[in-house]
C-alpha cells in the first residue's frame, strides 16, 4: 500500500503588489488592498503595509497568514527580550531602518526550510534622514536599493520604474546610490501610475491603493481607487 | 527516535511524510463529516449569521440537525464549515479560553476581535505542524457598540469585512452581498438578504440542505417588558402562526439568539427545467 500523500497545501497565494521608492529626504511605500485566493476576491480592503518602527514600514505580498505571522514576530523582536537581547530597552532608541532590514533578513532565513511565503519591501528613513528601500526574497536575501516592487504585479511595474525613475539602475557595477532625484509629489504620482497600469493587466492587483509617505515631518497616508475587476 | 524528530521539527514536507509509522496516522489527511457554507453580515444592531444544519459524510447526507453555529462568551458567535469533529474540538478550546477569561473576574471579557485573533493563531499553528483543523470559521460579534465580523481558513488566512462567507458561499453568496448589502440594514432586511443567499446555495451547492439556522442576539420590547430574544422566541413559538422550521442567529449588544430550525421555500417549476432538452434533442 503506497504511503498517503497530503492533499492540502500549507501555502496559498493571496496576491497583491507592493512598491517602495526612496528619495533624498522621503520614502514612499505603496501596496494595493486586494486579497484574493484562486479566482475569488476575499477582501477589497486589506492593508499590506505594517509599521515596524518609527522610521521603518514593511509592505508584504504573498501568503497572508505567513505575512501576518512575520509582522507579529518582527514587532515582538523589536520590543521584547530574545535571549536577553531587548533592542528598544537596551539601546534606548528605536531600531533604524538598516538595522530592521538585517532583522527581517535573519527572521526570514530562520525559516529557510519551511519558508514564510512573503515577498517583502522594507521602506523608511536611515539615520541621516535619507530615504532607504530594501528588497527581499522569501528566504531573506536582501539588498538596499533606490526603488523596488514585489508581488504579482512586480513584473509589470519594475521595468516601468527602471525607465521612469531617472536614477542609476540597481544593476550597475560598481553599485551607485540609486535614490531618485524626483520630488516627493512626483514620486507619489509615479506610484499611482504604476498601480493604475498594473491593475489593467494583473488580476490580483486592484480595488484600492494605499500609499504611505514617510519624511522628516512624520507619516501620512493617501488612498486611490483602482479598478475593481 | 526518527518519529520524535519528525514531530518536533516539521521541516521539509517530504521529510514529514517519510517519518516512522505511528506519527503519520495522527495527522489529518482529509475531512470525513463536513458542513457546508456559513454566511454572515453586519446589520444595524449587530451581526447576522446563517448556516444550514447538514452534516455530510462524503456524498451521503448523514446528519440533518447539526448546529454549526454556537455562541462564544458574552459577545460573539462562531460558525464553522468543514470537518465537524474539528469544530467540536475548537469549541473545547474556546470553552477553556472563555473560562479562563471569566476566572480573572476583572469585569473585562474577550470581544469578537480577540476571539478571532486567538482562533487565527490556533489555525496557523496547526497548519505549521502539518496537522490542520479542517475548518473555515466565521466569527461575528458586538462589544461596546462596535460590530465585528471576520473569518479564518484552515491554513490561517484571515480577514474581516461587512459580509463574509465560507466555502461555496464565497462563490455564490459574496457577489449577491457585494451588490445588495448596505450599511444599517434592519433585522428584516438582513434576514431577507441572507435567505436570498441561502436559497441560491440550496439550489446550486449539492451538499446544502433545506434546513437553516440563523443566529441573533438582541433585546426586544414585548408588552413593555424587555426580554432577551431567545426567551421571546420560546414564548412566541407557543403561538400557532410562528415559524417553526428555521434557525437564524443574530448578535447585538444585548445577547445571542438562535432561532428554531426552518426551511426555505423553493421553486422548481421553471419552464427551462420542465423540458430541459427542448433546444438540444438527444441530450440529457
Amino acid at each position: 500500500m503506497t504511503k498517503q500523500q497530503a492533499n492540502w497545501s500549507p501555502y496559498d497565494n493571496n496576491g497583491g503588489t507592493c512598491v517602495a521608492i526612496a528619495g533624498a529626504d522621503y520614502c514612499v511605500i505603496a501596496a494595493d488592498t486586494r486579497m484574493s485566493t484562486g479566482y475569488s476576491i476575499l477582501s477589497r480592503d486589506y492593508s499590506k503595509i505594517f509599521q515596524l518602527a518609527d522610521k521603518s514600514l514593511m509592505a508584504s505580498s504573498g501568503f497572508q497568514a505567513d505575512v501576518r505571522a512575520l509582522q507579529k514576530v518582527l514587532a515582538a523582536r523589536h520590543l521584547v527580550s530574545y535571549l536577553s537581547f531587548i533592542y528598544q530597552h537596551q539601546h534606548n532608541k528605536q531600531m533604524s531602518c538598516p538595522a530592521m532590514a538585517q532583522l527581517l533578513s535573519n527572521t526570514l532565513y530562520y525559516k529557510r526550510f519551511f519558508p514564510y511565503y512573503a515577498f517583502n519591501v522594507l521602506g523608511g528613513l536611515d539615520s541621516e534622514g535619507k530615504g532607504c528601500v530594501f528588497t527581499y526574497d522569501a528566504v531573506g536575501s536582501y539588498e538596499r536599493v533606490g526603488y523596488s516592487s514585489q508581488g504579482s504585479g512586480a513584473t509589470l511595474i519594475t521595468p516601468f520604474l527602471d525607465n521612469q525613475l531617472k536614477s542609476p539602475s540597481p544593476l550597475l557595477l560598481p553599485a551607485k546610490d540609486a535614490v531618485t532625484p524626483l520630488s516627493e509629489s512626483e514620486a507619489i504620482d509615479l506610484v499611482k501610475t504604476c498601480f493604475a497600469s498594473a491593475s489593467e493587466r494583473d488580476i490580483y492587483t486592484g480595488d484600492k491603493l494605499e500609499i504611505v509617505i514617510l519624511n522628516a515631518s512624520g507619516i501620512r497616508r493617501e488612498y486611490l481607487e483602482l479598478r475593481k475587476d | 527516535m526518527l518519529s520524535k524528530l519528525a514531530d518536533s521539527t516539521p521541516a521539509m514536507p517530504g521529510l514529514m511524510l517519510a517519518s516512522a509509522a505511528g506519527s503519520d496516522s495522527q495527522r489529518t489527511l482529509y475531512p470525513y463529516v463536513t458542513g457546508t457554507s456559513v454566511v454572515g453580515i453586519k446589520y444595524k444592531d449587530g451581526i447576522l449569521l446563517a448556516a444550514d444544519m447538514g452534516g455530510s459524510y462524503g456524498s451521503t447526507l448523514r446528519y440533518k440537525t447539526v448546529e454549526r453555529m454556537k455562541p462564544v462568551g458574552k459577545h460573539s458567535i462562531i460558525g464553522a464549515s468543514g470537518e465537524l469533529s474539528d469544530f467540536q474540538e475548537i469549541m473545547r478550546y474556546l470553552d477553556e479560553l472563555i473560562l479562563n477569561d471569566n476566572m480573572w473576574d476583572d469585569g473585562n471579557s474577550l470581544g469578537p476581535k480577540e476571539v478571532l485573533n486567538y482562533l487565527t493563531r490556533v489555525m496557523y499553528n496547526r497548519r505549521n505542524k502539518f496537522n490542520p483543523l479542517w475548518n473555515s470559521l466565521v466569527l461575528g460579534g458586538i462589544k461596546n457598540g462596535k460590530k465585528y465580523l471576520g473569518t479564518v481558513s484552515m491554513i490561517g488566512v484571515h480577514y474581516e469585512d461587512n459580509h463574509v462567507a465560507t466555502g461555496f458561499g464565497n462563490h455564490l453568496a459574496r457577489p449577491i452581498l457585494r451588490d445588495e448589502w448596505h450599511d444599517d440594514m434592519t433585522f428584516e432586511e438582513g434576514v431577507k438578504l441572507l435567505e436570498k443567499c441561502m436559497r441560491v446555495l440550496l439550489y446550486r451547492d449539492r451538499s446544502a440542505v433545506n434546513k437553516l439556522q440563523f443566529h441573533s442576539e438582541t433585546l426586544i420590547n414585548v408588552n413593555d417588558k424587555l426580554l432577551l430574544l431567545s426567551t421571546a422566541f420560546e414564548w412566541l413559538s407557543k403561538m400557532p402562526k410562528f415559524y417553526t422550521h428555521k434557525q437564524i442567529a443574530k448578535i447585538t449588544e444585548e445577547g445571542v439568539t438562535i432561532s428554531q430550525p426552518y426551511s426555505l421555500k423553493t421553486f422548481w417549476g421553471f419552464s427551462a427545467f420542465q423540458n430541459p432538452t427542448v433546444g438540444a434533442e438527444g441530450s440529457w
